[in-house]
């Protein structure tokens, strides 16, 4: 099973979850240059969506000013250690992945 | 930290101690590593004494609460983790030949960090790890890597990562490399560039002290976390390219990556920094 771009580590504690995640990409903004002058394409997450037991708990919306392998950090309430966070994400380009990590 | 007089003065007396010791006990016959070691490190204590010894393997965060706050949040997802894994893939891919990195070093490669740069007596010469993995390459009919970031330094972090928690334990084991040592001393606490201002000057006088907008990291544990993801790169190098950098802001010619000079002075520095614990890769701003 191939690694996901996602390293997440989720805690529960009590009624709160904390949740951070580390996404491998480059976030190239489309606005570099090869040595040979030719314009790098861009390339960046556009949309990172999480659920949670059926329940959307957070929403980002990126762009190419967002800098290469973005962190992320939030919490959200509810969620139990065990239970799976639901991870898709969605580059300008289309391409998309769905990844999963337990909270612990 | 407010720069009093007393503690310039202070601070100026054991720097004078410390280079005059240099200078007059530089010789071959009267050159002591060990001594020199123990000075830098009760120089240190004695001007941060709630400091604990095994904590200057953390640089200016050793010194400095507020910057060490910062970096702690940042080491829970530590930027150079992306790093170690390719450097990982990179160290057990085999060369064309069909050996790899761990046919040339000893025990496979895995948890000898602490040992390097150590004195190569069939060349008369240090041997820093980098230089060491590239000349690994070369016997194995492979190309070298570029010293200063990318391939090479993702495999020397991983390779210090496997290191981890041992103690560092250079030795100079002949005339020869106690020359070397000298000589990396010597660079040290020479004054160079157009600022005219030498490594001691910064990080043994200047440790926490304010250079514009910076904090100077202290001289003692200063290699240990090396190869470093730097903000200020945005990316992990070389302990020889921060070198090549500082030189470059002091406004010298700098020497060249990996030549006689800078490894020397590595040489010099890890030996100061005996006794520490392995802690690459690092990050720092």
């Amino acid at each position: 099973m191939t690694k996901g771009i996602l390293r997440v580590k989720a805690r529960n504690s009590g009624s709160i979850t904390n949740v951070k995640i580390m996404a491998k990409h480059d976030m190239e903004t489309g606005n570099r240059k090869d040595k040979k002058g030719n314009p790098i394409p861009a390339k960046y997450i556009q949309n990172l969506a999480i659920d949670c037991n059926g329940r959307r708990v957070m929403d980002a919306y990126l762009g190419p000013a967002i800098s290469k392998n973005p962190y992320f950090a939030f919490t959200f309430e509810g969620g139990a250690k065990g239970d799976e966070l639901k991870m898709t994400w969605q580059e300008n380009t289309g391409e998309s992945a769905t990844e999963t990590a337990l909270i612990k | 930290m407010k720069i009093t007089v007393a503690s310039v003065a202070f601070a100026l007396i054991t720097i004078v101690s410390l280079s005059v010791t240099a200078n007059r006990e530089n010789t071959l016959d009267t050159v002591d590593p060990e001594a020199d070691r123990l000075a830098l490190q009760k120089y240190f204590q004695s001007r941060f004494p709630a400091v604990p010894m095994d904590e200057y393997i953390n640089g200016i965060y050793a010194l400095d609460a507020d910057s060490r706050s910062q970096w702690e949040e940042i080491e829970e997802f530590p930027p150079y983790e992306f790093d170690i894994e390719e450097g990982e893939v990179l160290f057990n891919t085999p060369f064309a030949n069909g050996k790899g990195y761990g046919d040339c070093f000893a025990n496979g490669g895995i948890g000898i960090r602490q040992n390097y740069p150590l004195w190569d007596n069939s060349a008369d010469r240090v041997v820093t790890l980098e230089k060491a993995i590239n000349e690994c390459r070369i016997a194995n009919n492979e190309k070298p890597l570029p010293w200063r970031k990318g391939k090479l330094a993702k495999i020397s972090a991983y390779m210090a990562f496997t290191s981890r928690g041992e103690v560092f334990n250079i030795k100079i084991p002949n005339k020869k490399a106690m020359l070397a040592y000298q000589d990396g001393k010597k660079m040290f606490f020479s004054r160079q560039g157009q600022l005219n201002m030498s490594c001691a000057n910064c990080h043994i006088t200047g440790a926490n002290v304010r250079l514009r907008a910076e904090l100077s990291s202290p001289a003692l544990g200063q290699v240990t976390h090396f190869p470093a993801f730097r903000s200020q790169w945005g990316e992990l190098g070389t302990l020889h390219r921060r070198y090549h950098g500082c030189q470059k802001m002091i406004r010298a010619v700098p020497f060249s990556v990996q030549g006689n000079e800078l490894s020397n002075l590595e040489y010099y520095q890890t030996y100061m920094s005996n006794g520490l614990a392995v802690n690459g890769p690092g990050a720092r701003k």
